[in-house]
Parts: C-alpha cells; structure tokens; sequence
C-alpha cells in the first residue's frame, strides 16, 4: 500500500505509523460530557469502504488524513492534519 | 443419527450408504422466539446452549455464506485459558472446563487436543511478569508450570536457545491448552442444535432489522422478511455494520490478522509455541501442517487479505525462534477480518433497542472463547440477566471506565 505524503511523495506504508479513525481530530472541549468523551475516543463509524483515517508518515514526522477504502485498500488521497484543520 | 465407533464399522462393511446430511435444511418459517445473526462458532453455540440448557426450540441462525465460512472455518485454532484479570480469567477458566467436555456433550470429534501451550520469555523482566500470569492461572483453578531453559529445552530441542538479540529464558507451560480442529467445532454445534431443532438457515443475509417503538421486531433477510421476539447479533466481523441496521454504534474497528500453513510435515512441532519478543505462535496441524500467524496489519480493513509488511514480520519471527522452519514451504496464508475493542476484551451484553442482544469484540481470541460465549449470550437472553463469567463483558463499561485491558496497552483499538 503507497500512501503519498505531501512532503515526500508517495511511500510504502510501511514508512507509516497508523493512529485510527478521523475521529480523534473532533476532541471535545474541557467540560464536555462522559458520553462525548466515550464517543470521541470509542465510538466508530467503522465503514466497510471509503474512510479517513490519521497516519503518521514517521521519515517527516508530518501527520496525514489519508483517504482510502478499507475494502480494495486503495488510497484516494492524503492531505496534511494542518490543511485538513484549515479546511474545516 | 449417533455416531460411535460401532456405526463407523457398520457403515464400512455397508459401503457407507447410512450416512445422513449432520444437519437439516429447512425454510424459513414465518417467525421465530429468536433469532441469532451470525452462523459462526458463537452464533451456533448460543443456539445449541439456548436449546440444550435452557429448553427454547423455535431458534433460527440465520448464515449469509455457507457454514464454516466465516473466522471459524479460518484461525489459527489454540485453545487455552492463561488470563489474568478479574472478568476474563473465569470466563477463559469457564470456556476451557467446556472444551474439556465438548466431543462427548457434542457427540462429535472436534479434535480437541490439550497438547500443551508454551510461552517463551526472553529477559528477566518478561519471566516475572510471566510468574504473576502463572500464579493467576493457578489461583483460577487450571494450571500453569514455569520452566526453566533447560525445561524448554526438553520440550523444545529444535529452538534457537543462544539467540544473540533474543536469548531464551524459560516458558510458561499450560498443559491443558492445545488446539481444536475449527471447523468441526461449527459442524458439531450445528449438528447438535439441528438435532434440537434449530433452524439453521444458511445463504440467508440478513439486510435490515425492524424496531418497533423502542423494541426489535424481526429482521429483513435475502429469504424474506422474519419475525422475531428477541434478535442477538453474533456477527464478529461485521459487527459495525449489523448493529448500524439497528442504529446502533459500537466502539470496534475492524482489523485483518493473517495466518499462514505450510505443506504438511512429518510430526515436528508438539505444542503450542509463542515466542515472547515477537508476535508470533505456532502449532502443527493433525494433517502436518505448521499454523501460524502473528499481530494484526495494524490500519483498519474489511479486505480479506493481509499486506506484506505484517507477513513478513511473523516469517522474521519465526526465523528468529527456530531457524528449521526455514526449510519448509508455505502452502498458503489467509486475512480474517477481526473486531478490533479498545480494550482487548469482548461484548456480551443487551443493547439499548428492547430484545436486541449483541455478542462482538472478541479481537483476534475468539475461537478458545466459543462454549463459553454461547453458553453465556444463551444465559442472558433466557433468563434476561448476565452469566457470572461474563458479567463484565459489558457494552457500556468504556464509558463508565471498567476496562478490561489485558495487556495493558491503552484504548486503542489497533493496540490489542
């Protein structure tokens, strides 16, 4: 599986540490509820397809959301955590 | 139809025309008392056990492929029950004594062998964490025999003992683990509950479950509609995606372990064997094969495949460990997709629709764990209250904070 890194290009992964579902990027704010808090860190969606998900690629340090299907394991894209933050 | 030793010497002199299908094939009925999702080994065995020790007979297991074709037709087969913690230390304790049980309740070979399990360990930190383990298994009431190198060497010359990076220790013996042959722990519990008479209703999918004011009426199926006064899914797998039809989240990602057979081979590897440094275990089929395999591809995944990278690190650990294996072939390597918890540790519990039961999250132990399961998902859909052993499987306990994380590793779920 090649996952393409921004910075460096595409890379086998490998060269990539996996960290789980775009869901740890919607942390709730201080104060918020137990449910919230068991639904950000649980809780998923868990498609059987097209997902997104955080890798770290471990040569640059950067951290990716990588769009890919869990089914073919094809990946569709990756994108910095910084633009993806950017980009709402 | 019994089967004994005399029919099998019956049936030969009569040129085995006697022989019946082990389980019958009916259609569907309008509706059932129950239904359970899943005809794998635990959606099986909770029906045998909801007919066998709690007298139900309108039972219905509905199977999307053919029986045997799910994670209980493809594991790596070991049997054991060397758990620690309170919550999973009597459950394993629990599904091992039903193990021991299991051929002559079933009336049928499972091929359950008790051939011994080893846990090697490799640094003086691993082996007093494996004393604690061993005295746990002792206080639970199964067995556990710490061996020295020289006692590993007994049991198993043909390993790499002086090792540079990863130099052996000594082992943890459980002499009542072993293994089973998987798919005839399926046939058997499917041949038990026919003969009860559950409806084993195979190529039928189930595509929708029907909630009516807050409780579950029946399922959609590709054979039709089906109803139903109580609904488990037993759907290892697939559980995410079964417990959406009800709307329900859960809190598993899916995962794809591998495991690899090489061409058969004359006896070589007696026990069970996990090297401590590595993932990785190992045992010799009874048809000659070595049965292997090692962690999970660590990124989710619903393809029924592995990657290169998670095999090549169990074929480095194998090497590692013992360098004849080298020489052998393999014949072929397999994905089974696993419900990955934060915890480690399964579900078994009522979910929040009335009369819809859930049994997931069994990680990459699900096969050891499948008299037990079934025994307790039965308990609690008959007498609406938790077995004792599985009280602590709750579906709940991460957002109240009663983990059960046997390892120690966090909540995550590639992380077990």
């Amino acid at each position: 599986m090649l996952i393409p890194c921004p910075l460096c290009g595409p890379r086998d992964r490998r060269e990539y540490h996996y960290m789980g579902a775009a869901d740890y990027l919607d942390r709730p704010p201080p104060g918020s509820l137990p449910e919230a808090w068991d639904a950000y860190l649980h809780l998923r969606d868990n498609p059987a397809g097209r997902t997104r998900d955080l890798w770290q690629h471990e040569c640059c340090g950067a951290w990716l959301e990588v769009d890919r299907c869990t089914v073919t394991h094809r990946v569709f894209g990756a994108r910095l955590l910084t633009e993806a933050r950017d980009a709402g | 139809m019994r089967y004994s030793g005399l029919r099998v010497l019956a049936e030969g002199l009569r040129g085995n025309r006697g022989w019946r299908p082990a389980w019958v094939r009916p259609e569907p009925r309008e509706a059932y008392d129950i239904i359970i999702i899943g005809g794998g080994g635990h959606g099986l065995s909770t029906a045998y056990h909801l007919a066998k020790e709690h007298g139900l007979r309108n039972i219905a297991v509905l199977e999307k492929g053919y029986l045997g074709s799910g994670n209980i037709g493809r594991n790596t087969t070991i049997v054991r029950a060397n758990y620690m913690l309170p919550g999973n230390s009597e459950f394993y304790s629990f599904s091992l004594r039903l193990w021991e049980s299991l051929e002559s309740t079933l009336n049928y070979n499972v091929m359950h062998s008790q051939r011994g399990l080893i846990n090697l360990f490799h640094s003086d930190g691993q082996r007093d964490a494996f004393v604690r383990r061993g005295n746990a298994m002792i206080n639970q009431g199964d067995d556990a025999i710490l061996l020295d190198p020289e006692g590993v060497r007994r049991h198993l010359p043909y390993l790499d003992f002086e090792n540079i990076r990863f130099p052996i220790y000594g082992g943890l013996l459980h002499p009542r683990g072993g293994t089973a042959r998987h798919d005839a722990v399926a046939w058997g519990y499917a041949r038990a509950a026919s003969r009860l008479g559950v409806h084993i209703l195979e190529n039928c999918e189930v595509t929708g479950i029907d909630i009516e004011g807050g409780r579950v009426t029946g399922v959609q199926t590709s054979r039709g509609p089906i109803r139903a006064q109580k609904v488990a899914m037993v759907v290892a797998g697939r559980s995410s995606q079964v417990a959406a039809m009800a709307g329900l989240k859960l809190p598993i990602e899916s995962h794809v372990l591998q495991a690899f057979v090489t061409e058969g081979l004359k006896p070589c590897i007696d026990h069970v064997v996990s090297f401590g440094m590595g993932h990785f275990y190992i045992s010799q089929s009874d048809k000659g094969g070595l049965v292997f395999g090692g962690d999970i591809d660590f990124h989710a995944s619903y393809a029924a495949r592995g990657s290169l990278p998670a095999a090549e690190h169990v074929m480095e650990a194998a090497m590692t460990l013992m360098p004849m294996i080298g020489r052998a072939r393999v014949l072929r390597s397999w994905g089974g997709i696993m419900d990955m918890s934060p915890d480690g540790s399964p579900i078994i519990d009522r979910t929040p629709v009335d009369g819809l039961y859930v049994n997931c999250g069994w990680n990459y132990g699900g096969f050891k764990a499948v008299p037990a399961s079934g025994w307790c998902l039965a308990h609690l859909m008959a007498r609406e209250e938790p077995h004792e052993v599985a009280a602590r499987f709750r579906l709940d306990r991460f957002l109240t904070g009663h983990l059960l994380d046997e390892e120690g590793t966090g909540s995550q779920h590639n992380l077990h």
